[in-house]
């Protein structure tokens, strides 16, 4: 009787066991859907004109999206330049100088503002800098995406800049190092790797973004360098392109889906291999 | 006894530059400013939409919220349907991603093998970094289609006495966004919780084991009822995001402002009726009123990630603390 | 008990007459004369009302259980102690004369002075083994090359580590073995002519070989430098010390020579620890 009872514990926590099993795989399973679809869809569209060309107006078959895959890299400089400084400093601060109760009110600042949703983040750019300029643009659609990655690469470079160990700022310290200088030739260079790993991320995670882009970037069906004018991005023009009626335009949907996905999962893959090294670097 | 370092006319000591508190003053308040910048962004994000919205809060007040007329041309704003869409999406998101995730986050840290985890973990990790707006294409071209073709008629069929699943078969539909939100926010509950559950104490685990308890009796009286407010957190947080998704949503849902009770009939949501019709507006009261509908959006998620955050945190430290 | 040459000092606060003083073989100067000090990390004191006065040109060594209170004060004497937020002193510290404290005294140049050697050796992981030694110059202001180079192998050959890395200069600075880097850093904190050498327990992670040999580094550095060590060891400090001061609980319990300390202390509590009785 007792042994019995035993046995069905055992096997309920088998079953249980197996359920859970069942359910990661039902999480995992649209990643590998949606990867065999972008490769399926994607693939046969992805040419050497897709990176060369412009794309073509409705009708004709054919052309690329050289302009948003260039407005994309265009865009996450301008983000970049504001969100990086801003993040990286924002992070020495807290791993350098905050107080606890500081620190903990900024933290918790951050994990809000990173659940805020992207597209408000549009809507507030196009306040803040469409509607005075009077023109949607490239510089707008930066700065929103800059906005995001502040508050990313504040918890990211705290993170990393805590890793380094006490003992190099006490010996630069004791050679009568001050403190600013230290902080950043030996602290910042200590974390250097570890720093851009997280911006990379960063970039990775914003390079996706459509919402905040709606409104400021707006895209753009022809070249762009000028900051003031609108400029296409890659996200941009896949949301086109995947509300259109056009099957061309689908396909051509599905190739800049795939190529983004690429790039953005190739940034992950290499920024795993850094930091594998890095962490082993460090139990050393 | 002369130091070796005499025959220097100058002492690496004079030589050095005298130190000054300048650059330290500086760069101290350089990086409290930078760091500062996130507290401005949050008053930045509300000013604005306070601002743009102020024209629609002055001339439909309170009623913006609780009426359902949406109608640009009579200048007739009203965001309930919205407000329905957001919650509904988000509701089927979570009843769909919270058994999932939390039994994939026990799975990884309680039951799987060692081997296995670390690989799931990264598997999962590439799932979040998916661009919304390629889940949305995702969504159109062989989710929605397989969804009217096959999963909708089977619905109901089998369960067409509720009024839930009713009504004609569009595919984009309440549902359809439901469940590509569900997708979304997969991999943020599942990571919360898989922190939440590797902060319990192994005490806990140790004295249920003591017992003789099964795996599966560990996790459940030991580990489970232990982090149970920590997962509700990231439950919340998972709500939070769930509330905010925008591009994936907008293109399955069918942005249609209506509130019915059949999941097969499209739908509106906060951020989709946002991203369709910002750049439409061509009137200033529509406009407002959009932006309007931007900061009930901010007010409602600012307002459900805080509750998270808290809830999380509190449990970390909490059992980080009993670890001590 | 407390000094045995407190009377002795009749030094000017002037440097260089210090110097003329004691290559004139005259009894030992005072390098450090630290007064009623007490120290507090929030609200827990860790050192209580010691006066010492620490001669120059010599190696004292600081011993006593681990909790004593033996690298606080060795951290007061570099005002390295201040980097914790809570920590707050009483009392005085003069170096030759010159209040350490003052407050139009800046800490780097305390530091400058007085260099410092860590438990766990830390060469910079980023920085090769030349650019390790001259680090301390060359973002202190010091631009010369030629005078870096110089001083780099200087300070190289003064740590005993010349003849092992001369010819691996650029490689980086944790490339080196245990004991290397710890001479490195030696290297490192004499290469900006300091006037005193702090050490805490710069030998309690390093195998007996390497041991030795920083042993015999601190013979040959006591030539120039005022050395102050941490240890744990006691025959450490009876190998390489000229004076001993026995920390308890905060307390200076005494300080002499180092032979009077271990032959014949005049404390019961000092007896008890050489004696091994405790700590």
């Amino acid at each position: 009787m007792r042994e019995s009872f035993y046995r069905w514990r055992k096997i309920k926590s088998g079953l249980v066991s197996a359920l859970c099993l069942l359910c990661a795989v039902l999480v995992i399973a649209p990643l590998g859907l949606v990867f065999f679809h972008l490769l399926r869809e994607g693939a046969s569209a992805v040419n050497w004109s897709f990176f060369t060309n412009l794309p073509k107006p409705v009708g004709e078959i054919g052309g690329g999206m050289a302009n948003a895959i260039v407005g994309t890299f265009e865009l996450l400089g301008i983000a970049a330049l504001i969100g990086v400084p801003t993040g990286v400093l924002g992070g020495v601060y807290l791993a350098e100088y905050g107080s606890v109760r500081v620190n903990w009110l900024l933290r918790f600042i951050c994990d809000i503002l990173n659940g805020v949703p992207s597209i408000i983040w549009g809507i507030v750019v196009y306040g803040l800098i469409v509607v005075p300029v009077k023109s949607f643009s490239a510089l707008a659609g930066g700065v929103a995406l800059g906005f995001i990655m502040i508050p990313l690469i504040v918890r990211m470079s705290e993170e990393v800049l805590l890793l380094v160990p006490n003992g190099y700022r006490e010996a630069a310290l004791a050679l009568g190092i001050a403190r600013w200088k230290m902080t950043l030739h030996i602290v910042l260079k200590t974390a250097l790797k570890g720093l851009v790993t997280g911006v990379l991320l960063a970039l990775a995670r914003v390079a996706g973004e459509t919402a905040p882009l709606l409104f400021t970037a707006f895209g753009n069906r022809f070249w762009n360098h000028n900051l003031h004018d609108p400029i296409a991005a890659l996200p941009l023009q896949i949301f086109a392109y995947a509300i259109s009626p056009y099957d061309d335009w689908h396909r051509q949907a599905w190739a800049g889906a795939l190529v983004l996905v690429s790039m953005t999962f190739l940034v992950n893959v290499a920024v795993r291999f850094l930091t594998r090294s890095r962490s082993a670097a460090l139990a050393k | 006894m002369i130091t070796a370092t005499a025959s220097i006319p100058e002492s690496a000591q004079e030589r050095m530059v005298a130190p000054s508190r300048f650059g330290d003053v500086i760069f101290r308040w350089l990086t409290l400013v930078m760091a500062f910048s996130v507290l401005v962004l949050v008053i930045l994000v509300g000013w604005q939409l306070w601002r743009n919205s102020s024209l629609a809060i002055h001339k439909f007040g309170f009623h913006f919220l609780n009426t359902s007329k949406w109608d640009p041309v009579a200048e007739e704003f009203g965001a309930l349907p919205f407000i329905y869409g957001t919650l509904i999406s988000s509701l089927i998101a979570l009843v769909i991603a919270v058994p999932l995730s939390i039994a994939t986050a026990v799975f990884l840290t309680e039951l799987a093998p060692m081997w296995i985890r670390q690989p799931l973990v990264s598997l999962i990790e590439m799932l979040a970094a998916i661009p919304s707006v390629i889940l949305g294409l995702w969504g159109v071209f062989v989710m929605v289609p397989f969804l009217r073709l096959a999963v909708f008629p089977w619905l109901k069929k089998t369960l067409g006495f509720l009024p839930l699943f009713t009504g004609p078969i569009y595919g984009v539909s309440m549902l359809a966004g439901g469940i590509i939100v569900a997708i979304m926010i997969l991999p943020i509950i599942t990571s919360v919780s898989r922190e939440i559950l590797r902060s319990v104490p192994d005490l806990q685990r140790e004295a249920a084991y003591g017992l003789g308890a099964t795996r599966w009796e560990v996790t459940r009286i030991a580990v489970l009822s232990y982090a149970k407010n920590g997962l509700f957190g990231a439950v919340v947080l998972g709500l939070g995001r769930a509330l905010g998704e925008t591009m994936a949503v907008t293109m399955v849902i069918g942005n249609t402002p209506q509130i019915v009770a059949s999941l097969f009939a499209p739908g509106y949501t906060l951020a989709s009726v946002i991203a369709n019709e910002f750049t439409e507006a061509t009137t200033d009261v529509y406009l407002s009123a959009l932006f309007e509908v931007g900061l009930v959006l901010f007010g409602v998620t600012i307002a459900v990630n805080l509750i998270a955050q808290l809830l999380v945190k509190t449990f970390v430290n909490t059992s980080a603390g009993a670890v001590q | 008990m407390k000094n045995v040459m407190e009377h002795e000092s009749t030094i000017s606060a002037d440097t260089a007459a210090l110097h003329a003083m004691t290559d004139a073989e005259q009894s030992p100067a005072i390098a450090f004369e630290v007064n009623d000090l007490s120290v507090w990390y929030g609200q827990k004191q860790t050192i209580f009302n010691t006066t010492i006065d620490i001669p120059a040109q010599s190696v004292t060594a600081i011993i006593g259980p681990s909790g004593c209170g033996k690298s606080t004060f060795l951290r007061c004497l570099n005002r390295m102690h201040e980097l914790v937020p809570t920590a707050r002193h009483e009392g005085s510290i003069r170096l030759f004369g010159e209040d350490l404290y003052a407050p139009k005294i800046d800490p780097c140049v305390v530091r400058r002075r007085i260099g410092m050697v860590f438990q766990k050796s830390n060469p910079f992981p980023t920085m090769s083994i030349a650019e390790n030694v001259i680090v301390g110059l060359r973002l202190n202001g010091v631009r010369d090359r030629a005078y870096l180079d110089e001083r780099m192998e200087k300070a190289l050959r003064m740590a005993a580590l010349w003849d092992e890395v001369k010819n691996d200069l650029n490689r980086p600075g944790i490339s080196l073995s245990g004991g290397q880097q710890q001479r490195l850093c030696i290297a490192r904190a004499v290469a900006v002519e300091p006037e005193i050498i702090l050490m805490d327990e710069p030998c309690s992670a390093l195998d007996p070989i390497a041991t030795a040999k920083v042993e015999e580094l601190i013979y040959e550095l006591k030539k120039q430098y005022t050395i102050v060590i941490v240890t744990h060891n006691m025959q450490q400090a009876g190998r390489c010390s000229d004076y001993t001061a026995f920390f308890y609980l905060g307390r200076l319990i005494e300080f002499a020579k180092t032979e009077k300390i271990f032959t014949n202390p005049s404390q019961k509590q000092t007896e008890d620890y050489i004696t091994g009785r405790f700590g």
